[in-house]
Protein backbone atom coordinates (compact mmCIF):
# COMPACT_ATOMS: atom_id res chain seq x y z
CA UNK A 1 0.00 0.00 0.00
CA UNK A 2 2.77 2.42 0.96
CA UNK A 3 4.56 1.70 -2.76
CA UNK A 4 0.91 2.41 -4.34
CA UNK A 5 1.10 5.74 -2.58
CA UNK A 6 4.72 6.27 -3.54
CA UNK A 7 3.62 5.52 -7.17
CA UNK A 8 0.85 7.75 -7.22
CA UNK A 9 3.33 10.67 -5.77
CA UNK A 10 5.91 9.66 -8.61
CA UNK A 11 2.98 9.83 -11.05
CA UNK A 12 1.93 13.71 -9.86
CA UNK A 13 5.80 14.36 -10.23
CA UNK A 14 5.84 13.69 -13.40
CA UNK A 15 2.82 15.16 -14.61
CA UNK A 16 3.98 18.32 -13.10
CA UNK A 17 6.58 18.48 -15.51
CA UNK A 18 4.27 16.99 -18.44
CA UNK A 19 5.65 18.36 -21.32
CA UNK A 20 9.64 17.16 -20.88
CA UNK A 21 8.31 13.52 -19.75
CA UNK A 22 5.61 13.30 -23.00
CA UNK A 23 8.81 14.32 -25.00
CA UNK A 24 10.77 11.03 -23.32
CA UNK A 25 8.26 9.10 -23.61
CA UNK A 26 7.28 9.83 -27.56
CA UNK A 27 11.31 9.58 -27.93
CA UNK A 28 11.56 6.51 -25.67
CA UNK A 29 8.45 4.40 -27.27
CA UNK A 30 9.78 5.61 -30.92
CA UNK A 31 13.55 4.05 -30.09
CA UNK A 32 11.99 0.76 -28.61
CA UNK A 33 9.82 0.59 -31.83
CA UNK A 34 12.23 1.01 -34.67
CA UNK A 35 14.58 -1.10 -32.51
CA UNK A 36 11.91 -3.80 -32.25
CA UNK A 37 10.73 -3.52 -35.21
CA UNK A 38 14.34 -4.14 -37.32
CA UNK A 39 14.87 -7.12 -34.80
CA UNK A 40 11.11 -8.37 -35.39
CA UNK A 41 11.54 -8.54 -38.98
CA UNK A 42 14.87 -10.16 -39.32
CA UNK A 43 13.65 -12.39 -36.86
CA UNK A 44 10.65 -13.41 -39.62
CA UNK A 45 12.99 -13.28 -42.22
CA UNK A 46 15.17 -15.29 -41.00
CA UNK A 47 12.78 -18.11 -39.56
CA UNK A 48 10.85 -18.16 -43.01
CA UNK A 49 14.22 -18.53 -44.91
CA UNK A 50 15.48 -21.24 -43.25
CA UNK A 51 12.78 -22.86 -43.72
CA UNK A 52 12.17 -22.15 -47.34
CA UNK A 53 15.71 -23.00 -48.02
CA UNK A 54 15.03 -26.58 -46.53
CA UNK A 55 15.11 -28.78 -49.23
CA UNK A 56 17.48 -26.85 -51.98
CA UNK A 57 20.08 -28.66 -53.53
CA UNK A 58 22.34 -30.27 -51.47
CA UNK A 59 25.54 -29.20 -53.18
CA UNK A 60 26.09 -26.85 -55.87
CA UNK A 61 29.40 -27.13 -57.89
CA UNK A 62 30.77 -23.55 -59.49
CA UNK A 63 33.38 -23.41 -61.57
CA UNK A 64 36.07 -20.49 -60.54
CA UNK A 65 38.42 -18.87 -63.04
CA UNK A 66 40.75 -15.91 -61.69
CA UNK A 67 38.58 -15.68 -58.55
CA UNK A 68 35.33 -15.17 -60.80
CA UNK A 69 32.27 -17.47 -60.84
CA UNK A 70 32.83 -19.34 -64.13
CA UNK A 71 30.28 -21.58 -66.66
CA UNK A 72 31.14 -25.19 -65.73
CA UNK A 73 31.83 -27.67 -68.64
CA UNK A 74 29.60 -30.23 -68.91
CA UNK A 75 32.39 -33.09 -68.56
CA UNK A 76 32.81 -32.27 -65.08
CA UNK A 77 29.52 -34.40 -64.59
CA UNK A 78 30.93 -37.81 -65.25
CA UNK A 79 33.53 -36.81 -62.76
CA UNK A 80 31.38 -35.88 -60.46
CA UNK A 81 29.21 -38.42 -60.69
CA UNK A 82 31.74 -41.27 -60.24
CA UNK A 83 31.61 -40.08 -56.59
CA UNK A 84 30.56 -42.47 -54.13
CA UNK A 85 27.69 -41.47 -52.32
CA UNK A 86 26.40 -39.31 -55.21
CA UNK A 87 22.93 -39.87 -56.83
CA UNK A 88 22.42 -37.30 -59.59
CA UNK A 89 24.49 -34.34 -61.12
CA UNK A 90 21.81 -31.79 -62.88
CA UNK A 91 23.35 -28.85 -64.70
CA UNK A 92 21.54 -25.10 -64.02
CA UNK A 93 21.36 -22.96 -66.62
CA UNK A 94 20.95 -19.38 -65.46
CA UNK A 95 22.01 -15.79 -65.85
CA UNK A 96 21.06 -11.97 -65.32
CA UNK A 97 19.80 -9.44 -67.32
CA UNK A 98 19.34 -5.95 -66.99
CA UNK A 99 16.28 -4.30 -68.81
CA UNK A 100 16.94 -0.94 -70.20
CA UNK A 101 13.51 0.21 -70.43
CA UNK A 102 12.90 -0.20 -66.98
CA UNK A 103 16.11 -0.42 -65.74
CA UNK A 104 15.89 -3.39 -63.84
CA UNK A 105 17.93 -6.38 -63.08
CA UNK A 106 15.88 -9.93 -63.64
CA UNK A 107 17.31 -13.74 -62.99
CA UNK A 108 16.83 -15.60 -66.17
CA UNK A 109 16.37 -19.38 -64.80
CA UNK A 110 16.02 -22.66 -67.00
CA UNK A 111 13.51 -24.81 -65.89
CA UNK A 112 16.30 -28.10 -65.64
CA UNK A 113 13.82 -30.29 -67.33
CA UNK A 114 10.89 -29.60 -64.55
CA UNK A 115 7.18 -29.65 -65.50
CA UNK A 116 6.04 -30.02 -62.20
CA UNK A 117 2.88 -27.94 -61.11
CA UNK A 118 3.66 -25.45 -59.21
CA UNK A 119 0.74 -24.32 -56.84
CA UNK A 120 2.34 -21.23 -56.48
CA UNK A 121 1.79 -20.64 -60.17
CA UNK A 122 -0.80 -19.34 -62.08
CA UNK A 123 -0.41 -21.27 -65.41
CA UNK A 124 2.79 -23.78 -65.87
CA UNK A 125 5.98 -23.78 -66.57
CA UNK A 126 7.44 -23.53 -69.87
CA UNK A 127 7.03 -26.41 -71.66
CA UNK A 128 8.46 -25.08 -75.17
CA UNK A 129 10.70 -22.97 -76.48
CA UNK A 130 9.11 -19.63 -76.77
CA UNK A 131 7.70 -19.59 -73.11
CA UNK A 132 8.33 -18.23 -69.90
CA UNK A 133 6.91 -17.91 -66.27
CA UNK A 134 7.18 -14.97 -64.80
CA UNK A 135 7.71 -13.20 -61.06
CA UNK A 136 4.81 -11.14 -60.44
CA UNK A 137 7.55 -8.11 -60.09
CA UNK A 138 8.58 -8.50 -64.02
CA UNK A 139 4.94 -9.33 -65.12
CA UNK A 140 4.03 -5.66 -63.36
CA UNK A 141 6.95 -4.30 -64.57
CA UNK A 142 6.24 -4.67 -68.00
CA UNK A 143 2.53 -4.98 -68.42
CA UNK A 144 2.72 -9.18 -69.03
CA UNK A 145 -0.48 -9.71 -67.21
CA UNK A 146 -2.20 -8.25 -70.20
CA UNK A 147 -0.04 -8.60 -72.72
CA UNK A 148 0.16 -11.87 -71.84
CA UNK A 149 4.00 -11.54 -74.14
CA UNK A 150 7.74 -10.67 -73.17
CA UNK A 151 10.34 -9.74 -74.89
CA UNK A 152 14.08 -9.46 -73.86
CA UNK A 153 17.52 -8.37 -76.04
CA UNK A 154 19.22 -11.18 -76.15
CA UNK A 155 23.15 -11.68 -76.58
CA UNK A 156 23.07 -10.74 -79.97
CA UNK A 157 21.31 -7.78 -79.15
CA UNK A 158 17.85 -8.91 -81.14
CA UNK A 159 14.65 -8.81 -79.46
CA UNK A 160 13.43 -12.23 -78.20
CA UNK A 161 9.27 -12.85 -78.08
CA UNK A 162 8.32 -15.15 -74.98
CA UNK A 163 4.74 -15.97 -74.67
CA UNK A 164 4.10 -15.65 -70.99
CA UNK A 165 2.84 -19.53 -69.96
CA UNK A 166 2.39 -18.84 -66.19
CA UNK A 167 2.70 -16.09 -63.38
CA UNK A 168 3.97 -16.78 -60.23
CA UNK A 169 1.58 -15.68 -57.65
CA UNK A 170 2.12 -13.03 -55.01
CA UNK A 171 2.87 -14.96 -51.79
CA UNK A 172 5.77 -16.69 -53.86
CA UNK A 173 7.13 -12.67 -54.12
CA UNK A 174 10.55 -13.35 -51.92
CA UNK A 175 11.86 -16.06 -54.09
CA UNK A 176 10.16 -15.29 -57.80
CA UNK A 177 9.56 -11.60 -57.78
CA UNK A 178 12.46 -11.25 -60.32
CA UNK A 179 12.43 -14.42 -62.06
CA UNK A 180 12.20 -14.93 -65.94
CA UNK A 181 12.04 -18.84 -65.83
CA UNK A 182 12.51 -20.02 -69.61
CA UNK A 183 13.40 -23.53 -70.93
CA UNK A 184 17.17 -24.59 -70.73
CA UNK A 185 17.76 -24.71 -74.83
CA UNK A 186 16.09 -20.84 -74.53
CA UNK A 187 18.29 -19.79 -72.06
CA UNK A 188 21.35 -21.14 -74.06
CA UNK A 189 20.31 -19.33 -76.79
CA UNK A 190 19.48 -16.18 -75.10
CA UNK A 191 22.69 -15.98 -73.58
CA UNK A 192 24.98 -17.45 -76.19
CA UNK A 193 26.40 -19.89 -73.77
CA UNK A 194 29.12 -22.29 -75.33
CA UNK A 195 28.14 -25.85 -76.06
CA UNK A 196 28.96 -28.25 -73.40
CA UNK A 197 28.63 -25.63 -71.05
CA UNK A 198 26.18 -24.67 -68.32
CA UNK A 199 26.36 -22.08 -65.80
CA UNK A 200 26.95 -24.63 -62.63
CA UNK A 201 25.87 -28.07 -61.36
CA UNK A 202 23.08 -28.78 -58.61
CA UNK A 203 24.81 -32.64 -56.83
CA UNK A 204 21.80 -34.72 -55.14
CA UNK A 205 23.80 -36.19 -52.34
CA UNK A 206 20.87 -37.77 -50.05
CA UNK A 207 23.19 -38.65 -47.02
CA UNK A 208 23.62 -35.32 -45.66
CA UNK A 209 26.31 -36.89 -43.04
CA UNK A 210 28.13 -37.32 -46.16
CA UNK A 211 27.79 -33.86 -48.02
CA UNK A 212 30.90 -32.45 -46.71
CA UNK A 213 32.73 -35.28 -47.60
CA UNK A 214 31.82 -35.38 -51.55
CA UNK A 215 32.26 -31.42 -51.31
CA UNK A 216 36.46 -32.05 -50.61
CA UNK A 217 36.06 -34.67 -53.04
CA UNK A 218 35.41 -32.66 -55.53
CA UNK A 219 37.52 -29.93 -54.28
CA UNK A 220 40.05 -32.59 -54.64
CA UNK A 221 38.99 -33.94 -57.39
CA UNK A 222 38.37 -30.78 -59.60
CA UNK A 223 40.49 -27.90 -57.87
CA UNK A 224 39.19 -25.56 -60.43
CA UNK A 225 35.75 -25.79 -58.73
CA UNK A 226 34.25 -24.21 -55.79
CA UNK A 227 31.66 -26.88 -53.99
CA UNK A 228 28.83 -24.90 -51.96
CA UNK A 229 26.94 -26.87 -49.60
CA UNK A 230 23.74 -26.76 -48.37
CA UNK A 231 24.65 -25.86 -45.01
CA UNK A 232 26.99 -22.85 -46.22
CA UNK A 233 23.75 -21.64 -48.01
CA UNK A 234 21.55 -21.31 -45.23
CA UNK A 235 23.91 -20.27 -42.77
CA UNK A 236 24.96 -17.77 -45.48
CA UNK A 237 21.33 -16.03 -44.87
CA UNK A 238 21.65 -16.88 -41.24
CA UNK A 239 24.68 -14.29 -41.56
CA UNK A 240 22.62 -11.61 -43.51
CA UNK A 241 20.01 -11.54 -41.15
CA UNK A 242 22.15 -11.86 -38.33
CA UNK A 243 21.29 -8.59 -35.87
CA UNK A 244 24.66 -8.10 -35.95
CA UNK A 245 24.82 -6.97 -40.02
CA UNK A 246 25.35 -3.80 -41.23
CA UNK A 247 21.95 -2.27 -40.70
CA UNK A 248 21.73 -3.34 -37.36
CA UNK A 249 24.52 -1.39 -36.75
CA UNK A 250 23.50 1.54 -38.04
CA UNK A 251 19.84 1.54 -36.84
CA UNK A 252 20.93 0.40 -33.57
CA UNK A 253 23.81 2.66 -32.67
CA UNK A 254 22.03 5.74 -33.41
CA UNK A 255 19.03 4.16 -31.16
CA UNK A 256 21.44 3.79 -28.48
CA UNK A 257 23.13 6.89 -29.07
CA UNK A 258 19.85 9.07 -28.86
CA UNK A 259 19.19 7.17 -25.58
CA UNK A 260 22.36 7.39 -24.35
CA UNK A 261 22.10 11.58 -24.79
CA UNK A 262 18.74 11.35 -22.35
CA UNK A 263 20.41 8.75 -19.79
CA UNK A 264 23.20 10.97 -19.87
CA UNK A 265 21.38 14.32 -19.16
CA UNK A 266 19.78 12.89 -16.26
CA UNK A 267 22.53 10.87 -15.03
CA UNK A 268 24.95 13.99 -15.09
CA UNK A 269 22.54 16.09 -12.48
CA UNK A 270 19.53 16.20 -11.77
CA UNK A 271 17.83 19.86 -12.18
CA UNK A 272 17.30 22.59 -9.71
CA UNK A 273 13.60 22.17 -8.97
CA UNK A 274 14.12 18.41 -8.44
CA UNK A 275 17.14 18.91 -6.34
CA UNK A 276 14.33 21.25 -4.38
CA UNK A 277 11.62 18.97 -4.59
CA UNK A 278 13.66 15.95 -2.91
CA UNK A 279 15.08 18.36 -0.20
CA UNK A 280 11.84 18.88 0.89
CA UNK A 281 10.69 15.40 0.84
CA UNK A 282 13.70 14.92 3.17
CA UNK A 283 12.52 17.90 5.12
CA UNK A 284 9.08 16.63 6.35
CA UNK A 285 10.39 13.37 6.74
CA UNK A 286 10.94 11.33 4.07
CA UNK A 287 13.70 8.57 3.99
CA UNK A 288 16.42 8.35 1.62
CA UNK A 289 15.03 4.99 0.76
CA UNK A 290 11.32 6.76 0.20
CA UNK A 291 13.09 8.99 -2.02
CA UNK A 292 15.12 6.66 -3.77
CA UNK A 293 11.46 4.60 -4.26
CA UNK A 294 9.88 7.50 -5.27
CA UNK A 295 12.17 7.78 -8.16
CA UNK A 296 12.28 4.48 -8.77
CA UNK A 297 8.54 4.68 -9.41
CA UNK A 298 9.17 7.57 -11.79
CA UNK A 299 12.02 5.53 -14.01
CA UNK A 300 10.29 2.54 -13.82
CA UNK A 301 6.78 4.06 -15.05
CA UNK A 302 7.68 5.99 -17.90
CA UNK A 303 10.50 3.28 -18.78
CA UNK A 304 7.74 0.73 -18.37
CA UNK A 305 5.18 2.41 -20.44
CA UNK A 306 7.52 3.27 -22.77
CA UNK A 307 8.55 -0.26 -23.57
CA UNK A 308 5.05 -1.44 -24.01
CA UNK A 309 3.97 1.38 -26.29
CA UNK A 310 6.77 0.59 -28.18
CA UNK A 311 6.70 -2.61 -28.78
CA UNK A 312 2.98 -2.45 -29.81
CA UNK A 313 3.70 0.17 -31.95
CA UNK A 314 6.14 -1.73 -33.48
CA UNK A 315 4.01 -4.80 -33.97
CA UNK A 316 1.57 -2.23 -35.86
CA UNK A 317 4.28 -1.39 -38.14
CA UNK A 318 5.01 -4.66 -39.21
CA UNK A 319 1.74 -6.36 -39.57
CA UNK A 320 -0.37 -3.63 -40.76
CA UNK A 321 2.17 -1.25 -42.49
CA UNK A 322 4.76 -4.00 -43.73
CA UNK A 323 7.35 -2.33 -42.37
CA UNK A 324 7.27 0.81 -44.33
CA UNK A 325 9.68 2.80 -42.55
CA UNK A 326 12.45 -0.28 -42.84
CA UNK A 327 11.63 -1.47 -46.10
CA UNK A 328 12.69 1.71 -47.55
CA UNK A 329 16.14 1.26 -45.76
CA UNK A 330 16.25 -2.47 -46.21
CA UNK A 331 15.70 -1.41 -50.29
CA UNK A 332 18.54 -0.07 -51.08
CA UNK A 333 18.71 0.15 -55.29
CA UNK A 334 16.77 -2.74 -56.00
CA UNK A 335 14.42 -1.42 -58.58
CA UNK A 336 12.21 -4.73 -57.83
CA UNK A 337 12.02 -4.83 -54.25
CA UNK A 338 9.32 -7.64 -53.42
CA UNK A 339 8.20 -5.82 -50.33
CA UNK A 340 7.41 -7.60 -47.24
CA UNK A 341 4.70 -9.72 -46.16
CA UNK A 342 5.45 -10.82 -42.52
CA UNK A 343 3.75 -11.44 -39.65
CA UNK A 344 5.72 -10.14 -36.66
CA UNK A 345 6.59 -12.53 -33.64
CA UNK A 346 8.49 -11.30 -30.57
CA UNK A 347 10.70 -14.09 -28.99
CA UNK A 348 10.90 -14.32 -25.56
CA UNK A 349 14.70 -13.13 -25.79
CA UNK A 350 13.87 -9.95 -27.88
CA UNK A 351 11.57 -8.73 -25.18
CA UNK A 352 14.42 -9.53 -22.41
CA UNK A 353 16.71 -7.81 -24.76
CA UNK A 354 14.71 -4.56 -25.08
CA UNK A 355 13.95 -4.69 -21.33
CA UNK A 356 17.51 -4.61 -20.26
CA UNK A 357 18.47 -1.99 -22.71
CA UNK A 358 16.10 0.16 -21.89
CA UNK A 359 14.43 -0.12 -18.59
CA UNK A 360 17.39 -0.84 -16.68
CA UNK A 361 19.38 2.01 -17.92
CA UNK A 362 16.83 4.27 -17.13
CA UNK A 363 15.64 3.67 -13.79
CA UNK A 364 19.84 3.38 -12.94
CA UNK A 365 20.32 6.97 -14.40
CA UNK A 366 17.21 8.55 -12.94
CA UNK A 367 17.41 6.79 -9.17
CA UNK A 368 21.63 7.07 -9.17
CA UNK A 369 21.79 11.04 -9.19
CA UNK A 370 18.94 11.02 -7.00
CA UNK A 371 21.01 9.14 -4.52
CA UNK A 372 23.45 11.57 -4.23
CA UNK A 373 21.45 14.48 -3.86
CA UNK A 374 19.20 12.28 -1.28
CA UNK A 375 22.47 11.81 1.30
CA UNK A 376 23.01 15.57 1.38
CA UNK A 377 21.68 17.45 4.29
CA UNK A 378 17.80 18.99 3.22
CA UNK A 379 19.07 22.18 4.19
CA UNK A 380 21.90 22.77 1.91
CA UNK A 381 19.87 20.89 -0.88
CA UNK A 382 17.31 23.22 -0.90
CA UNK A 383 19.44 26.43 -0.30
CA UNK A 384 21.56 24.81 -3.87
CA UNK B 1 -4.83 7.07 -5.52
CA UNK B 2 -6.65 7.84 -8.92
CA UNK B 3 -2.95 8.24 -10.88
CA UNK B 4 -1.38 5.11 -9.63
CA UNK B 5 -4.57 3.11 -10.38
CA UNK B 6 -5.38 4.24 -13.96
CA UNK B 7 -1.55 3.73 -14.65
CA UNK B 8 -1.56 0.06 -13.45
CA UNK B 9 -4.54 -0.36 -15.64
CA UNK B 10 -2.93 1.31 -18.66
CA UNK B 11 -0.03 -1.49 -18.39
CA UNK B 12 -2.18 -4.22 -17.66
CA UNK B 13 -4.35 -3.19 -21.11
CA UNK B 14 -1.16 -2.94 -22.84
CA UNK B 15 0.15 -6.36 -21.77
CA UNK B 16 -2.71 -7.64 -22.63
CA UNK B 17 -2.70 -5.96 -25.81
CA UNK B 18 0.49 -7.13 -26.21
CA UNK B 19 -0.45 -10.85 -25.60
CA UNK B 20 -3.45 -10.95 -27.78
CA UNK B 21 -1.03 -9.56 -30.54
CA UNK B 22 1.63 -12.56 -29.63
CA UNK B 23 -1.47 -15.20 -29.60
CA UNK B 24 -2.89 -13.57 -33.17
CA UNK B 25 0.63 -13.76 -34.31
CA UNK B 26 0.77 -17.66 -33.34
CA UNK B 27 -2.45 -18.38 -35.02
CA UNK B 28 -0.97 -16.34 -38.10
CA UNK B 29 1.87 -18.10 -38.53
CA UNK B 30 -0.05 -21.80 -37.89
CA UNK B 31 -1.92 -20.74 -41.10
CA UNK B 32 0.45 -19.72 -43.00
CA UNK B 33 2.45 -23.19 -42.84
CA UNK B 34 0.77 -24.43 -46.08
CA UNK B 35 2.04 -21.26 -47.83
CA UNK B 36 5.14 -21.77 -46.49
CA UNK B 37 5.57 -26.02 -47.59
CA UNK B 38 4.39 -23.98 -51.10
CA UNK B 39 6.97 -21.92 -50.97
CA UNK B 40 9.69 -24.66 -49.72
CA UNK B 41 8.78 -26.86 -52.29
CA UNK B 42 9.22 -24.13 -55.02
CA UNK B 43 12.34 -23.45 -54.20
CA UNK B 44 13.08 -27.39 -54.23
CA UNK B 45 11.47 -27.66 -57.93
CA UNK B 46 13.26 -24.57 -59.20
CA UNK B 47 16.33 -25.20 -57.46
CA UNK B 48 16.02 -21.89 -56.18
CA UNK B 49 19.32 -20.56 -53.47
CA UNK B 50 18.56 -17.39 -52.78
CA UNK B 51 15.80 -14.37 -52.26
CA UNK B 52 14.75 -12.11 -54.59
CA UNK B 53 15.23 -9.34 -51.98
CA UNK B 54 18.22 -7.60 -53.13
CA UNK B 55 18.14 -7.76 -57.12
CA UNK B 56 20.96 -4.51 -58.01
CA UNK B 57 24.21 -6.46 -58.11
CA UNK B 58 25.00 -9.94 -58.29
CA UNK B 59 26.40 -10.62 -54.58
CA UNK B 60 23.70 -9.01 -53.56
CA UNK B 61 21.16 -10.61 -55.45
CA UNK B 62 22.89 -15.10 -54.75
CA UNK B 63 24.45 -13.95 -51.60
CA UNK B 64 25.33 -17.98 -51.58
CA UNK B 65 26.72 -17.99 -54.67
CA UNK B 66 28.82 -14.99 -55.10
CA UNK B 67 32.53 -15.43 -55.15
CA UNK B 68 34.81 -14.08 -52.51
CA UNK B 69 35.91 -11.10 -54.18
CA UNK B 70 32.70 -9.73 -55.85
CA UNK B 71 32.19 -7.11 -52.44
CA UNK B 72 35.95 -5.42 -54.00
CA UNK B 73 34.59 -5.56 -57.69
CA UNK B 74 37.44 -2.52 -58.64
CA UNK B 75 39.89 -3.01 -55.99
CA UNK B 76 40.73 -4.80 -52.94
CA UNK B 77 39.50 -2.52 -49.94
CA UNK B 78 37.09 -0.42 -52.73
CA UNK B 79 33.84 0.70 -51.11
CA UNK B 80 30.85 -1.23 -51.49
CA UNK B 81 28.40 0.11 -54.99
CA UNK B 82 25.54 -0.83 -53.55
CA UNK B 83 23.51 0.39 -50.53
CA UNK B 84 22.16 -3.49 -49.79
CA UNK B 85 26.19 -4.00 -48.94
CA UNK B 86 26.38 -2.59 -45.97
CA UNK B 87 22.70 -4.14 -45.23
CA UNK B 88 23.75 -7.59 -45.45
CA UNK B 89 26.50 -9.05 -43.53
CA UNK B 90 29.31 -10.90 -45.33
CA UNK B 91 29.16 -13.64 -46.59
CA UNK B 92 29.34 -16.57 -44.14
CA UNK B 93 33.16 -17.75 -46.22
CA UNK B 94 34.39 -14.60 -44.28
CA UNK B 95 33.70 -16.05 -40.72
CA UNK B 96 36.04 -18.65 -39.45
CA UNK B 97 34.68 -20.96 -37.10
Amino acid sequence: MKQLKILEFALAALLRRKFKNFAILAMFSFTVAILSSVLSLTHALKEETAYILQDVPDLIVQRVIGGRHDLIPLQYRKEVAAIRGVTGVEPRYWGYYYDALTRANYTLIGTGGTTANLTLLDGHLPAESGQSAIGLGVAEMRGSTQSGELILVNSKNTGVLYEVSGIFRSESRLLTNDLVVLTDDDIIRFFGYPDGQATDLVVTVPNSNEIQTVAAKIKKILPDTRPITKRELIRTYDMVFNWRSGMMLTVFSAAVIAFCIIAWDKATGISGEEKQEIGILKAVGWDTADVLALKFWEGLSLSLLSLLTGLILSYIHIALFNGVILSSVIRGWSVLFPGFQIEPSFPLYHIWLMTFCTIVPYVASTVIPTWKTAITDPDSVMRG
Amino acid sequence: MFKAKLFLCLVAFELFLLTVLQWRSGIVAAADHTLLIEKRELAAQMKLTDLALWTEARYTRHPSQTDFFSAFQDSPGSPDHFPAGSIMAPPSQFHRQ
